[in-house]
C-alpha cells in the first residue's frame, strides 16, 4: 500500500526527517509512537503532501504510483485520508458541508445519510450545522474528523494523535469507529484498508488492534516491533529507554 | 413643511457636495424617453429578463406578492395582488393619498446633499409600498428599478410604509443593462417602521462598470418595530456612495443590517450602515462581509449611536482580501451619550488562510475548489429572522451572484 523509501524531508529550510524508510502494506495498521518534536507530524504531512515539508531526498509510493511531488488532493483521490489533531476553523463553512465535501458530492444540504453517519458519532444536527472547528472542544475535533473519514472511506488512513484531549468514553466511540475504518473487525485476510496511527500518550491502544508499532526519534525509526511489546515498553520505560531496550544500536528498517 | 418650503432647501442645497464619496456631476445625465406600459413582467423586452433575474426578480411574478418595475425614468409595470398591500408609483401614491406628503423627507432631510436635492427637483417616479395595520404581507413584494439606457439619470424617491402591527417583506433588485456604459441612479429611500409592526427587506444591485449611484436611505422604527435589511453586491460599480440609517426611535425598536459585497475590477464604494438607539431597549446589530480583489477600493462603515436606556448594539465587519492592488478600509464606530447601554463592535480582516485550503485538499478539493468554498463560507452570512422562504430566495440570489463571479 505505502512504502516510503530513504525520506528526508526539510521544514523551513531545517531538517526534519532523515533517510526514513517504512512500509505498509494493504490491510496493515502501524502506530508511530514518540516524544514531541520527533518528527511525527511532519511525517503524516509530508505522506499528505503539504507544501511546506520539503522532500530533499527519497521516494514516497503509494497503490505503486510514485506521490513524491503530488498535490495533496491527488494522494487524496488515490485513496489518502487524514484525521488532523488541529484543524483549522474555516467560518462559514459547516461541518455538513466538510462531509458532503469529503463524500464527493456538491450537495448545499445536509441529508439523510449524512445525519445518519453523524448520528454513529453522538453528533446532532445542531452540530453539523456549525461552523467546522470553530469553538470545538478536543473531543469534539476528533469526532468531526472522524465522520468526515467515515464520510470519504479511504483506503489509507493517517491518524494524528487521535487520543489527544478526549475523555474516556470518548476514546472508547473512537476506538470503535477507527477499527471499523481500517477493518479491524474483519479476519486478517479479509481486511484491504490500512493506517498510520500517531500517538503520543499511547491510551488508544486499549480500543484498536494495530499489526505492528514503531517509536520515532530525532526524525528517524528507532525502533520497531510487536505493537503489545512496544506500547508496553513506551509506557514503562519512556521513549528512549525503549529504544535501548529494543537493544539495535543502527537505524531499524521497519518492514 | 409645505411644498414650496421643500423646494427652497433642496434649491439651497443643489451644489452641495456630500459627506462622503467623490462628487458627480448630475448634469451630465438624461431623463431619456418615455417607455410603453406592460401588462405583465413576462412582456419586459427579452434582452433584459436575464438582468431582471440577476437582480433577484421573478419575471413570471411567482411566490410574490406584488411586482413593480421602473425602466429608466417610466414606471411601466405596478400591481399588487394580496389584500392588505399597496404597491405603486411614488408619484401616483401621492395624487391617491393627500397625508402621505407627510412622510417625504420626514427620514431623509431634503437638503442633506445635492443629491436628495436632485430627486426632490427632478423627481422621475420610485416606488410606494405600504402595508395596512395588522396585514402579514409575507410573501415577498418585488420591485426592481432597472436602467436601459445609455446617460440616464434615474432619480427615484420610494415611500415603504408598515403600519401598526403588519408585516412587510420586500426584494428588491436595481439592474442595469449590458448595453449601458454609463447612468446614474439616485434612489431616496424613506421606511417607516410603525408599532409592532416589521420590515424585511433584501436589496440586489446588480451594477455595471459604468454606473454611478448614490442612494439615500432612513428608517423610522417606532415601539417595538423591526427593521431588517440584507444588501447584497456582487457585480462591479464605477463609484457606489451610501449609508443607510435606522433611527430606533420606540421603546424596543430592532435594527439589522447583513451587507455582504464583492468587490472587483475597478468597483469603488463608499458602503456603511448606521443605526440611532434612541428608543429604551432599542437594538442594533450591523453584520458586514466584504471581499476587495482586483483594483477594487472599497470603505466599509458601521456605525451605532445609543442615546437611549439599556439600548444594546453589536457591529461584526470582516473582510477579506483576494488582491495587492485592492484597498479595504473598516471603519467601525461607536457612541455613547448615557451611562446605561451596552455597545461593542469587532473588526477584521484575513486573506484567504494556506492552511484552510490544504484542510480542504485533504478532503480532496483542488486548490481552486478549495478557495471558492472558503470565500463562500465567508460570505455565508446567515440570515437571521428572515422566514423560510424569503431566506431561500435570498440564499439563491447570493448563490446565483456567486457562481457569476467565481
Amino acid at each position: 500500500m505505502l512504502e516510503i523509501k530513504d525520506l528526508t524531508v526539510e521544514v523551513e529550510g531545517k531538517e526534519i526527517i532523515r533517510d526514513l524508510n517504512l512500509n505498509i502494506e494493504e490491510g496493515e495498521v502501524h502506530v508511530l509512537f514518540g516524544p514531541n518534536g520527533c518528527g511525527k507530524t511532519t511525517l503524516l504531512m509530508t505522506l499528505l503532501g503539504f507544501p511546506c515539508y520539503k522532500v530533499t531526498r527519497g521516494i514516497i509510493t503509494f497503490k505503486s504510483v510514485d506521490i513524491t511531488n503530488l498535490p495533496t488532493n491527488e494522494r487524496v483521490k488515490l485513496g489518502m485520508g487524514m484525521s488532523f489533531q488541529h484543524p483549522p476553523e474555516i467560518r462559514g463553512v459547516k461541518l455538513g458541508d466538510m462531509v458532503n465535501i469529503a463524500q464527493g458530492r456538491k450537495e448545499d444540504e445536509i441529508d439523510e445519510d449524512v445525519i445518519a453517519l453523524a448520528k454513529r458519532l453522538n453528533i446532532s444536527i445542531d452540530f453539523l450545522n456549525r461552523d467546522v472547528n470553530l469553538g470545538f472542544s478536543g473531543g469534539e475535533v476528533k469526532r468531526s474528523e472522524i465522520l468526515q473519514l467515515l464520510a470519504q472511506a479511504p483506503d489509507f488512513i493517517m491518524f494524528d494523535e487521535p487520543d489527544s484531549g478526549v475523555d474516556v468514553e470518548n476514546i472508547e466511540l473512537i476506538g470503535k469507529i477507527m477499527s471499523e475504518l481500517l477493518d479491524r473487525n474483519k479476519m486478517p485476510s479479509k481486511r484491504d484498508k490500512s493506517g498510520l496511527i500517531i500517538t503520543h500518550s499511547g491510551s488508544i491502544m486499549r480500543h484498536i488492534k494495530a499489526d505492528r508499532a514503531h517509536v520515532m526519534l530525532g526524525g528517524r525509526i528507532a525502533c520497531s516491533g510487536m505493537p503489545y511489546e512496544i506500547t508496553k515498553n513506551v509506557m514503562e520505560n519512556g521513549f528512549e529507554r525503549c529504544v535501548e531496550l529494543c537493544a539495535r544500536s543502527k537505524e531499524v528498517d521497519a518492514e | 413643511m409645505t411644498k414650496k418650503e421643500t423646494i427652497e432647501r433642496a434649491e439651497r442645497a443643489k451644489t452641495k457636495k456630500a459627506a462622503l464619496g467623490e462628487d458627480i456631476a448630475i448634469d451630465a445625465y438624461i431623463v431619456g424617453k418615455e417607455h410603453p406600459s406592460l401588462n405583465s413582467l413576462d412582456e419586459f423586452p427579452a434582452e433584459y429578463q436575464q438582468d431582471l433575474l440577476d437582480a433577484g426578480i421573478e419575471p413570471t411574478e411567482k411566490d410574490r406578492s406584488g411586482s413593480f418595475l421602473q425602466r429608466d425614468c417610466s414606471v411601466v409595470f405596478s400591481t399588487a395582488k394580496y389584500p392588505g398591500l399597496e404597491l405603486m408609483s411614488t408619484t401616483d401614491a401621492l395624487k391617491e393619498h393627500d397625508w402621505l406628503k407627510e412622510y417625504l423627507w420626514k427620514a431623509v432631510p431634503v437638503d442633506q446633499d445635492k443629491y436628495t436635492a436632485e430627486v426632490e427637483l427632478g423627481q422621475t417616479h420610485g416606488y410606494f409600498i405600504r402595508s395596512e395595520a395588522g396585514k402579514k404581507v409575507t410573501m415577498p413584494v418585488q420591485s426592481c428599478l432597472f436602467i436601459s439606457s445609455d446617460k440616464i439619470g434615474q432619480k427615484v424617491h420610494n415611500i415603504i410604509i408598515a403600519e401598526e402591527d403588519s408585516e412587510l417583506h420586500i426584494i428588491t433588485g436595481c439592474s442595469v443593462s449590458h448595453a449601458v456604459n454609463s447612468a446614474l441612479h439616485l434612489g431616496v429611500s424613506e421606511f417607516y417602521v410603525k408599532k409592532g409592526a416589521k420590515i424585511k427587506f433584501t436589496m440586489i444591485h446588480n451594477w455595471s462598470r459604468g454606473m454611478e449611484v448614490r442612494p439615500r436611505s432612513a428608517v423610522m422604527i417606532e415601539d417595538e418595530g423591526t427593521f431588517i435589511s440584507n444588501y447584497i453586491l456582487m457585480t462591479p460599480v464605477k463609484s457606489l456612495q451610501m449609508y443607510p440609517t435606522a433611527y430606533c426611535v420606540g421603546r424596543n425598536a430592532r435594527a439589522t443590517f447583513q451587507t455582504i459585497i464583492y468587490a472587483h475590477g475597478d468597483t469603488k464604494i463608499d458602503s456603511g450602515s448606521r443605526a440611532v438607539l434612541r428608543g429604551e431597549g432599542s437594538r442594533s446589530e450591523i453584520i458586514s462581509r466584504v471581499i476587495a480583489t482586483d483594483n477594487a477600493q472599497v470603505i466599509a462603515r458601521s456605525d451605532v449611536i445609543g442615546e437611549g436606556t439599556n439600548a444594546k448594539g453589536h457591529i461584526e465587519c470582516r473582510g477579506l482580501m483576494l488582491s495587492d492592488t485592492a484597498e479595504l478600509d473598516s471603519i467601525p464606530e461607536l457612541k455613547a451619550t448615557r451611562k446605561e447601554l451596552d455597545l461593542s463592535h469587532e473588526a477584521a480582516i484575513g486573506k484567504v488562510a494556506e492552511e484552510e485550503i490544504q484542510y480542504l485538499m485533504a478532503r480532496g478539493l483542488s486548490e481552486e475548489e478549495a478557495t471558492s468554498v472558503i470565500i463562500r463560507g465567508f460570505l455565508n452570512v446567515d440570515i437571521t429572522g428572515l422566514p423560510d422562504a424569503l431566506a431561500r430566495e435570498t440564499k439563491k440570489m447570493f448563490d446565483m451572484c456567486l457562481e457569476k463571479v467565481m
